[in-house]
């Protein structure tokens, strides 16, 4: 195949991905979106293939065989709960595998002496830095979400000093290499390096954050991936990649707007520190808790006009969104009002509740987004937090010193009661005290979210 | 083209592509931004295209070898995880569509 056929179809492929971005954002062609980016993919992979450079074939396709199994079984199983930490794994694995690359280019350049032109250096500089980080911050972020590592923000004395040193030295070797030094320890320092920063920069970082951190690092991971486009002479990788280095960008910006959240605050550790001083504020006021039995919630819920679900993580942890959509029916059917109310953020993920509440059949014209649902709250008998906590803490309109002080909330303490289902009194992911769970109109109802709404669905049915 | 005209070229549409990026998502429902993060994910999987380049190409010593070859597994799950990913988070959305106007098979609402 000529390099123009080869260029002419690159920018097919370019084409699709601009069109897959551009659906993306449209809920009614998003799917097809997808798929179209996918389609694209296959050819620019089949041109590659038909490249007379390329002559191991059989090698290429085993490894294909290897990653394209693993990726699709493990995407094919995880439960939908998981999404978020699948996106960082394949995240990171793509900025790994561009890191690979730069180090690639750099062995094989560098025995011929000089022949490692400053653009060239700068781009493999460039494309080792930013998928190492991608990759090791990636994987920080998968194993918090996993909960293989503590969710909550870790920090330690000096730990600006140490990160200031990691990414001085990442950078010091990276600007010896773009500079023209070309021994091999210097690459190893700079994809090291990076890689430790990676981990140092996710880590303080609050579990509850992590999808704006894991859509940063996607789009670092897509300036990584242009990087090498440079190394590589490949239009195909600098347009796509760039494409998600800038639109990754932007939608991270729109995350932690959505948050009502600089991207600054969410990404250096202010979280964690402020997050003390307000959870010692919350505890000291002293309120009590009082636990109910699923026998008194019921007879709240069927002798209620409106009742309103309030899903958070917990539901999703506790896969009740069934449960929830039967014991939502069966108040309908004792003539109860019930709707969803549903926070943009609630969950690990934007859209997470929509994911699961639409699994589960929920009738669409239920569900309320949060503009929606607020001023409802006030005529609302009974308000159902299930496994919700962040964005119902009534800190974030009221409490100054509270690290989510700010950011827009579902105003379930208007309702007459609220009841909270939850797991124990452990504050939530992002570690968070919670004064709601103080207030007098509050009742819990302690235990695990699918087994709670089960007692519910009984209870209510006896009544 | 010599080295200079290339460099030059491949900046052009890398500023270009930048553009691009932010212009052709400016709108976008809070519901996509997690689907869109997953798909965007999915293209930068393209890094496959630079793995098989350098695995691909003959004369080359163990080490790139298995770097190329590591390179090459790592892409490939960024590839078909991302796209898979995104399309069961696309699947859920999908099927709440028929809820909104329920019919049967004749295209008549059902009796309630």
């Amino acid at each position: 195949m000529s390099h123009t056929t080869r260029d002419l179809l690159y920018l097919v492929t370019i084409v699709t991905f601009i069109l897959a971005l551009r659906f993306l954002s449209r809920p009614d062609k998003a799917r097809w979106g997808n798929q179209i980016g996918a389609v694209g993919m296959l050819l620019a992979i089949a041109v590659t293939f038909a490249q007379s450079e390329v002559v191991s074939y059989w090698e290429i396709a085993v490894g294909m065989v290897i990653g394209g199994g693993f990726g699709a079984v493990a995407a094919r199983r995880v439960k939908m709960t998981a999404m978020p930490q699948m996106v960082a794994l394949f995240n990171g694995v793509g900025g790994g595998a561009a890191a690979l690359i730069s180090w690639a280019e750099f062995h094989n350049r560098v025995p011929a002496h000089g022949n490692l032109k400053l653009d060239i250096s700068i781009a493999i500089m460039l494309s080792a830095l930013i998928g190492s980080i991608s990759f090791a911050g990636s994987m920080v972020a998968f194993a918090k979400l996993q909960e293989l590592i503590k969710g909550r923000p870790i920090t330690y004395p000096g730990q600006q000093v140490v990160n200031g040193l990691v990414v001085t030295a990442a950078l010091a070797a990276g600007i010896a290499i773009a500079a023209g030094g070309e021994e091999q320890w210097l690459m190893w320092a700079l994809l090291g390096c990076a890689a430790v920063f990676g981990v140092l920069f996710v880590l303080p970082i609050g579990g509850a954050d992590m999808p704006v951190v894991i859509s940063l690092l996607n789009a670092f991971t897509g300036l990584a991936a242009a990087a090498t486009g440079f190394e590589l002479e490949n239009n195909v990788l600098i347009v796509s990649g760039m494409l998600v280095g800038a639109s990754g960008t932007l939608l991270t910006l729109m995350m932690s707007r959505a948050m009502n959240r600089s991207i600054a605050n969410v990404l250096f550790g202010a979280f964690g520190q402020v997050s003390a001083g307000a959870a010692a504020a919350a505890t000291s006021d002293g309120g009590t808790v009082r636990a109910a039995s699923a026998e008194d919630v019921a007879v709240m819920l069927a002798y209620a006009h409106k009742v309103v679900f309030v899903p958070g993580y917990g539901l999703a942890v506790a896969q009740a969104q069934h449960d929830v959509r039967q014991l939502a029916d069966l108040l309908e059917e004792k003539g109860v009002e019930v709707s969803y109310a549903i926070h943009p953020v609630a969950g690990r993920m934007p859209g997470h509740m929509n994911v699961l509440l639409a699994e589960a059949n929920v009738p669409y014209p239920q569900l309320k987004e949060m503009d929606e649902a607020n001023p409802e709250f006030g005529r609302t008998d009974v308000a159902l937090v299930v496994g919700a906590n962040d964005v119902v803490n009534p800190d974030a309109r009221s409490n100054e010193g509270s690290p989510i002080y700010g950011m827009p909330i579902l105003n379930v303490d208007q309702a007459q009661t609220v009841v909270v289902l939850k797991r124990s009194m452990n504050p939530g992911f992002a570690g968070i005290e919670n004064p709601l769970f103080y207030n007098p109109k509050t009742v819990m109802l302690f235990g695990d979210a699918k087994e709670s709404i089960s007692k519910l669905i009984e209870d209510v049915k006896s009544l | 083209m010599s080295h200079g005209q290339l460099l030059v070229f491949e900046v052009t549409i890398l500023v270009l592509a930048i553009f691009l990026g932010f212009e052709v998502i400016s709108k976008v429902p809070t519901l996509l931004h997690t689907p869109l993060m997953s798909g965007t994910n999915a293209i930068h999987g393209i890094v496959i295209v630079g793995a098989m380049l350098v695995m691909g190409a003959g004369h080359k010593d163990t080490l790139t070898w298995v770097i190329g070859f590591v390179a090459v597994i790592l892409a490939s799950a960024n590839v078909v995880g991302g796209f898979v990913v995104t399309d069961r988070m696309l699947e859920m959305f999908k099927r709440r569509r028929p809820e909104r106007a329920p019919t049967d098979e004749d295209g008549k609402p059902p009796p309630q």
